[in-house]
């Protein structure tokens, strides 16, 4: 029998973990939320654009391109675009059952599966984690995953006159592409100060060699700002976002290590988008719902083959631990190749599981190298807004918090509502968590991991219509 | 002064540590987690009447509603709590449904509940985003629903401000006892002496019981609810199909799923609610969920197209009579429970607390306790040990 | 707020009309429906509780900032669904005495 491994995510992960179970020789059924493969860092063009060069815009592009065929067009792999995961549902026992909605963003009417896979592998990728700061609700301010999304996914540019901000190496392709694209970049501000960043990336040189590659492509990066004119400054953030009905200046400050602010540093200048990040959350709300161990509370668990704490159940990428897409690959690849059965100690996992360990040890630096300073709360104010949805005050949080008779996570969320909203804590779930430490609960618990209209709910699930391989290899 | 150890900060816990401390007692809430986070949060803060047929309950019910607006007046955040008395409407859908729901209605209307029966057009005025066909509705004027946590949380932070000592993260272990009578707890938290302890802990009840070495039959019965995404008004009353009230008196281990449709001032729609036994299995189960839509959908088809955002789970404390347990331990002197509510317990928190009090203080409560007494068989089951 | 000119990609644009709140507004087949809001000058379109202005945020369907109607189906996300020629697009608001 041949063994049936579910990809849920078709970014590097996802698409490394379903290249990795068909070489085991097992069938794939690969499943994305988008209606095309890549996830957030190879975000294709839409096909009706007709792009004669996409490549261009993406580092990297030719081996996603090999990729991606040998994945989509292989006779075992089924791929499901447009598919979206609602839930993972636990049986009493054997490997959790995914549940699919199949159709378009959102749409009405659309068809509910259920797959009963022999293994499953979680590659659902990470957002843009960001920090509150007054006036981040107003239109104009964006995540810098967005910014980068439209100007990759539909050639959109954010805005003419930009500031980019906040912390991590995710700051500088988003610069190169809004560069490209034609727009004024006004300054790209890491929060972390010079020796912060310095000592991060000074430490264990030796590794470097190893990961020249993303080195080089940040180097890259940073040679293209200096071209450009454009500053790249560190320990200087932007505090808050003014406009009337959207942006139309930022504040920005000198920022100690620890984050707090430096009086009397503020400057503000005029700009009509602003895009600012922080780090990137991980999507754990599936492999919370298969019952995965977290470590530390934040990301899941897993071995050094990929399998986390459930038999059957993988994982790989961002939920693992933020490493960036080389990581991301060749964890996929690793998962997938366990999941579909293939041999720990065979040659090509040996030599994955090096190469994902050099990818590691890179983002490791970088990760040093840009902390959240614990500081930051500093830039609030009690009417800040911290969750979107709701906009639960700053204030508000405080005190409910800070009374002991209503400081649990359930109290709170509902006596306040943050992170009952429609995004259901994505965006204020770990910064109320790290507000409120005392409160307990798990901001990922997200049972319905993505919304399903009521008709969809009542109607009946088509059974596991995964293909029969064997089927489709001998019809070929 | 009297030393009471109350066990659970949920609601139960904190209408009684809030009227034992207002009686003079000095009061020390022992929480195993944090406020109202188990099967207070995960209920729908339903104050009602009319699911409840006429026996002690339902006068329990009348209590507690007389007693709400009192405690909610003596608040300094009444607003907080959402207390809104938006009444209930229960439907019924087939003919032998709307036999039955008449019936039950005038039984409650012989014992003084407000209950009036809805023509089409007046159901539709009430609710104008609802099915048309319906063969009975009846109106309950004095169905109300709190925000749970904060109506808890709210009675809690009365009873501290009153004197009394909240410990959370701390669970109790064991009993102290001294001539047959318990002295105090064991928790993970040190020993906390006591004349006397409440044990209010919910589902959680039978294990605190068994803990404290008595027996006390309460089980967790497992219960779902869904949330559609923020919508302009649409749902005006607590609605729910006629079948509700059969699931709530059965005692079948299956699942058991009936449409109690409301919103919440956030714009929510809740949908409730599943009865299931499951132990304390939380896993959410899509299929229970599935069912659950469906049956909403019965009730306001024009709701298909909306989003669910959030499915939430919760146990509730399950006795086979359907009837709360509150009094005197029979065995060990001084123990004394307030649990077994099963979904009722929100609503019938406030009359519980002052029946509790009234009988650790020797007085007469204004309702007849003997049917809720800890005793009684569906309680103490003959020959099943602790 | 703007298409790439002249796009070193090699697009072709192939145009397509939508309505936003009965109004015509035009875009290019392959555009998310935020897409073609956005390019065409719109900043924000649905309001928060207190009546403030929201748009495009995480751009990637994770914050439900940009929800909008789509030819009556409420609550998609505006980032994450492709246009179609004529869609019929109504903005959403959850500010009292607003509430769409």
């Amino acid at each position: 029998m041949t063994r049936r491994v579910v990809v849920v995510g078709a970014g590097p992960a996802g698409l490394g973990a379903a290249a990795g179970a068909l070489r085991a020789g097992a069938a794939v059924t690969l499943l994305d939320a988008a209606e095309n493969p890549g996830g957030q860092y190879h975000r294709m063009l839409p096909g009706a654009f007709a792009a004669a060069d996409p490549g261009r815009l993406h580092h990297g592009w030719r081996g996603f391109e090999r990729l991606r065929d040998h994945v989509l067009g292989h006779a075992r792999c089924d791929w499901w675009p447009e598919s979206a995961v609602w839930a993972v549902e636990r049986p009493d026992r054997g490997v959790p059952h995914v549940h699919v909605l199949r159709g378009e963003a959102d749409g009405a009417g659309r068809a509910r599966h259920v797959l009963v896979p022999d293994a499953l592998v979680l590659a659902p990728g990470a957002h843009d984690r960001v920090l509150p700061f007054p006036g981040w609700e107003l239109p104009g301010v964006h995540t810098a995953g967005a910014a980068q999304a439209l100007v990759k996914g539909e050639r959109l540019v954010i805005g003419d006159s930009v500031l980019i901000a906040g912390t991590g190496p995710f700051l500088l392709p988003v610069a190169a592409s809004l560069l490209d694209a034609g727009a004024a970049v006004h300054g790209v501000l890491e929060a972390n100060t010079a020796s912060t960043v310095a000592r991060g990336w000074g430490r264990r040189p030796w590794e470097l060699p190893a990961e020249s590659g993303k080195a080089g492509e940040l180097a890259g990066y940073l040679g293209l700002l200096a071209r450009r004119r454009v500053p790249y400054r560190t320990g200087r953030a932007v505090v808050e976002a003014r406009g009337d009905g959207r942006v139309e200046e930022a504040v920005t400050a000198r920022l100690r290590p620890d984050w707090s602010v430096v009086p009397g540093t503020e400057r503000t200048i005029a700009v009509d988008a602003l895009c600012v990040t922080h780090g990137f959350s991980p999507r754990l709300e599936l492999p919370v719902a298969a019952g995965c161990a977290l470590r530390d509370g934040a990301f899941t668990e897993v071995d050094a083959d990929q399998r986390t704490s459930v038999p059957g159940v993988h994982a790989a990428g961002e939920i693992t631990g933020i490493a960036g897409a080389q990581a991301a690959r060749t964890e996929g690849l690793l998962a997938g190749w366990i999941a579909g059965g293939g041999a720990p100690d065979a040659p090509e996992a040996v030599r994955t599981r090096r190469s994902r360990d050099r990818a590691r040890a890179f983002a490791a630096r970088l990760a040093a190298a840009h902390p959240i300073g614990a500081a930051w709360p500093g830039w609030l104010r009690p009417e800040t807004v911290v969750c979107r949805c709701e906009e639960t005050t700053y204030g508000a949080l405080l005190s409910a918090g800070g009374d002991p008779s209503r400081n649990s996570a359930h109290a709170v969320r509902l006596g306040t509502r943050a992170g009952l909203g429609p995004c259901q804590g994505r965006i204020c779930g770990p910064t109320v968590a790290e507000l409120l430490p005392d409160a307990g609960g798990n901001p990922h618990h997200r049972p319905v991991a993505q919304p399903i209209r009521l008709g969809e709910l009542a109607q009946p699930p088509v059974e596991n219509p995964i293909e029969n391989t064997d089927r489709k290899e001998s019809a070929r | 002064m009297t030393r009471v150890v109350v066990l659970g900060a949920g609601i139960v816990g904190a209408a009684c540590a809030r009227e034992l401390t207002a009686a003079g007692c000095a009061v020390t809430v022992v929480e195993r987690a944090r406020p109202a986070a188990a099967t207070t949060a995960h209920g729908e803060g339903n104050i009602l009447v009319s699911d409840k047929e006429p026996g002690p309950e339902l006068e329990l019910a009348r209590l507690s509603l007389r007693l709400w607006p009192r405690l909610l007046e003596a608040l300094p955040d009444p607003e907080a709590v959402e207390w809104e008395a938006k009444g209930g409407i229960v439907v019924a859908t087939t003919p032998e449904g709307a036999a039955a729901l008449r019936a039950f209605a005038a039984g409650q209307r012989a014992a003084g509940i407000t209950a009036a029966e809805l023509d089409a057009a007046a159901f539709a005025d009430a609710e104008p985003h609802a099915v048309k066909d319906v063969a009975a509705a009846v109106h309950y004027p004095e169905d109300a629903q709190v925000q749970p946590a904060a109506a808890a949380t709210a009675l809690l932070g009365a009873a501290v401000r009153a004197g009394a000592v909240l410990r959370t993260g701390c669970e109790v272990t064991g009993a102290v006892t001294r001539k047959g009578r318990i002295t105090g707890v064991r928790t993970t938290g040190g020993t906390v002496g006591a004349d006397a302890v409440v044990n209010a802990a919910g589902p959680w009840s039978g294990e605190v019981a068994a803990r404290l070495g008595v027996r006390l039959d309460v089980r967790p019965r497992r219960g779902e609810v869904l949330v559609t995404a923020p919508l302009p008004p649409t749902v005006f009353h607590k609605v729910y199909d006629a079948d509700y009230v059969g699931a709530v008196g059965s005692g079948e281990a299956g699942l058991q799923a009936s449409a109690v449709v409301e919103s919440t001032r956030a714009g929510t729609v809740l949908i409730g609610s599943t009865r299931r036994r499951a132990g304390f299995n939380d896993r959410i189960r899509p299929g229970v969920l599935s069912v659950l839509a469906a049956r909403a959908l019965r009730l306001f088809p024009s709701l298909a197209g909306v989003p669910v955002m959030r499915a939430y789970g919760g146990f509730r404390p399950y006795v086979a009579d359907h009837l709360p347990v509150i009094g005197p331990d029979p065995e060990l002197a001084g123990l004394w429970h307030a649990t077994g509510h099963e979904g009722a317990g929100i609503g019938l928190s406030a009359g519980t607390a002052a029946v509790l009090r009234d009988l650790m203080l020797g007085r007469e409560p204004e309702i007849d306790a003997a049917p809720f007494r800890v005793d009684r068989p569906a309680v103490r089951p003959e020959g099943r040990a602790a | 707020m703007r298409l790439v000119d002249d796009d070193p990609a090699g697009r072709r644009d192939v145009p397509l009309r939508i309505t936003v709140d009965g109004e015509p507004v035009a875009g290019i087949t392959g555009q998310t429906i935020a897409g073609v809001l956005l390019a065409s000058g719109h900043r924000a379109w649905r309001t928060g509780p207190s009546g403030a202005p929201r748009g495009v945020f995480c751009g990637i369907g994770v914050c439900f900032d940009c929800l909008v109607t789509v030819n009556g189906v409420r609550d998609v996300r505006a980032c994450a669904r492709r246009a179609h020629e004529g869609d019929t697009v109504t903005t959403q608001s959850r500010a009292q005495g607003d509430l769409r």
